[in-house]
């Protein structure tokens, strides 16, 4: 097994990383204003398309995982301490591949947790922030960015073309899985709408945004695997918290809490169902 | 297809039909990953393959545990309260029904229908069913409303083209729901008035006639104001609408 020169090939890719995204922060103010420029819909799904293939093999989300990998390194908190102390699964500070097995059951935290809900948990109990503070800053928005967006960035980057396997052996992994189907199809709100209102059918489109089935296991692999994603129309790394948060929103529902039961319970259920994938975050979407 | 998935003696799901692939090696720019170690067989990233949809079976109370879930897991926020995760029957019981994989039983679907017929309310006697199509077409356009991140005053729209193709000219429809084009010259047969009524209450509340349908009940819910209505109904139903032109 060439390990040694796997570190290698992946500290170069690191190295190139900063200089290729500094390209693109120049590139990106030139083609990011290609779909404004749009005439209909279609030209834009177009452009984005071709926006999208534009950058596929160096995405403005590289900017995000520099600035992840730097936070995981850097002595933060209250406490003072990095994140290399913290353990997403594999043991502490293992980040390579770390994605592919969550969300799994953590026995410290008494409790199933995807990423993000599991780098909230290290933020709090390592670096001594206080958990409802970083709740409120979870979502980047201009001004205000989100530590949890940038590590997710990073941290995808590290399992990319890992295989989605999510441990499933803990009675607590699976109840989540279970919670999760539930809660796909609960109807509620001022309009009646479930997640299923618009991913229990394949080939249906909301305007002309395709919809994927996520209870397919091919079209959950597909859109799965891109989280965390870099979305054009907002200029703004997404990941799967921040998914699940602005759909709920769109449901006419009050506002999801980062990191709660619903929100992991749903995250175990879809990733499960996309179980198999090769993971190809951090991706470029819409 | 929709196939279970059996657990193994350790209490490890195992997909039928699927290959074990515990040592699967993925190559990516040149560099050789072996994955960690998996627990139980590994689907393997299926290129176009159908494959089984992980299912592990529903349990007594399931419906109970979403529900308290649903009470911890959110905060009000802007106009959204609480009170919109309290679900009505319908909503309650269209949820669990799709939850177990089954539509209501026609028993439950009499009583949404009877119990949302009821809840309509009809214009005022005398009153025109038919508003201003022209406001009628803004009205299907915009989707504003209801949400934690609209202004609480701002008047809602009814967003028809998320789900509907209606004018022809509107190319950016969506198909979750039937396509409305020509949607009177379709439905000439039926007597004008009777048309007329069906449609405001369809828009008014869905589930009157179609229990668990997925369109929301403007009406009932408060999300449109009658007049709002009368002029979607203006919008399907006028000649010169662009709708049936």
């Amino acid at each position: 097994m060439p390990e040694a020169g796997c570190r290698v090939a992946v500290i170069g890719a690191s190295a190139r990383r900063v200089a290729r995204a500094l390209v693109i922060a120049g590139i990106g103010l030139v083609t990011a204003s290609a779909p404004a420029r749009a005439q209909s819909p279609q030209d834009t799904a177009r452009e984005i398309e071709r926006y999208r293939e534009a950058v596929a093999d160096s995405s403005p989300g590289e900017l995000w995982e520099i600035r992840g990998e730097d936070l995981w390194k850097t002595r933060r908190g209250p406490n003072k301490v990095s994140l290399e102390q913290c353990d997403l699964g594999e043991g502490p500070g293992v980040v390579a591949g770390a994605l592919a097995r969550l969300p799994r059951w953590f026995a410290d935290a008494g409790r199933v947790m995807d990423l993000e809900t599991r780098l909230l948990h290290c933020m709090v109990t390592l670096q001594g922030f206080e958990a409802a503070a970083l709740q409120r800053q979870a979502f980047g928005s201009g001004e205000q960015r989100s530590d949890f967006e940038a590590l997710s960035a990073w941290i995808a980057a590290e399992s990319r073309g890992r295989t989605l396997v999510p441990p499933l052996d803990h009675p607590a992994e699976q109840a989540a899985w279970r919670l999760g189907r539930e809660l796909f199809f609960v109807r509620g709100g001022t309009h009646d709408f479930a997640c299923t209102t618009c991913h229990a059918q394949s080939g249906r489109r909301i305007r002309l945004q395709e919809l994927p089935n996520l209870s397919r296991p091919e079209e959950a692999r597909r859109v799965l695997v891109t989280w965390p994603a870099y979305r054009v129309s907002q200029g703004e790394m997404r990941t799967l918290q921040w998914r699940m948060n602005d759909c709920f929103r769109q449901q006419r529902f009050p506002d999801l809490v980062f990191g709660s039961d619903v929100s992991v319970a749903l995250l175990s259920y879809l990733l499960n169902n996309a179980r198999g994938a090769a993971l190809a975050g951090p991706g470029v979407r819409r | 297809m929709r196939r279970s998935i059996v657990f193994d003696r350790a209490g490890r799901p195992w997909q039928a039909g699927r290959l074990a692939l515990g040592t699967a090696l993925l190559t990516l720019a040149g560099c050789v990953f072996v994955p960690a170690s998996i627990s139980g067989p590994a689907p393997a990233a299926g290129a176009g393959s159908e494959s089984a949809l992980l299912t592990i079976p529903r349990e007594p109370g399931d419906a109970e545990r979403a529900r308290a879930a649903l009470d911890r897991s959110f905060v009000a926020r802007g106009q959204a309260g609480l009170d919109r995760l309290k679900q009505d029957a319908a909503q309650r019981l269209c949820s669990e029904a799709e939850a177990a994989g089954k539509a209501v039983t026609d028993e439950q679907a009499q009583a949404i229908e009877r119990e949302n017929q009821a809840l309509i309310r009809w214009p005022a006697a005398g009153t025109s069913f038919l508003g201003d199509w022209r406001a009628g077409e803004r009205i299907a356009q915009s989707g504003v409303g209801r949400q934690w991140s609209d202004p609480p005053d701002a008047t809602a729209g009814g967003n028809c083209y998320a789900c509907h193709q209606l004018s022809p000219d509107e190319l950016s429809y969506g198909t979750l729901g039937p396509s409305l084009l020509r949607y009177a010259v379709l439905r000439a047969q039926m007597p004008r008035a009777e048309l007329e009524r069906y449609t405001y209450g369809r828009i008014y509340n869905p589930q009157a006639w179609q229990a668990c349908s997925n369109m929301p009940r403007f009406g009932t819910h408060g999300i449109l104001a009658e007049a709002q209505i009368r002029d979607l109904v203006a919008l399907l139903l006028a000649a010169d609408s662009p709708v049936n032109r």
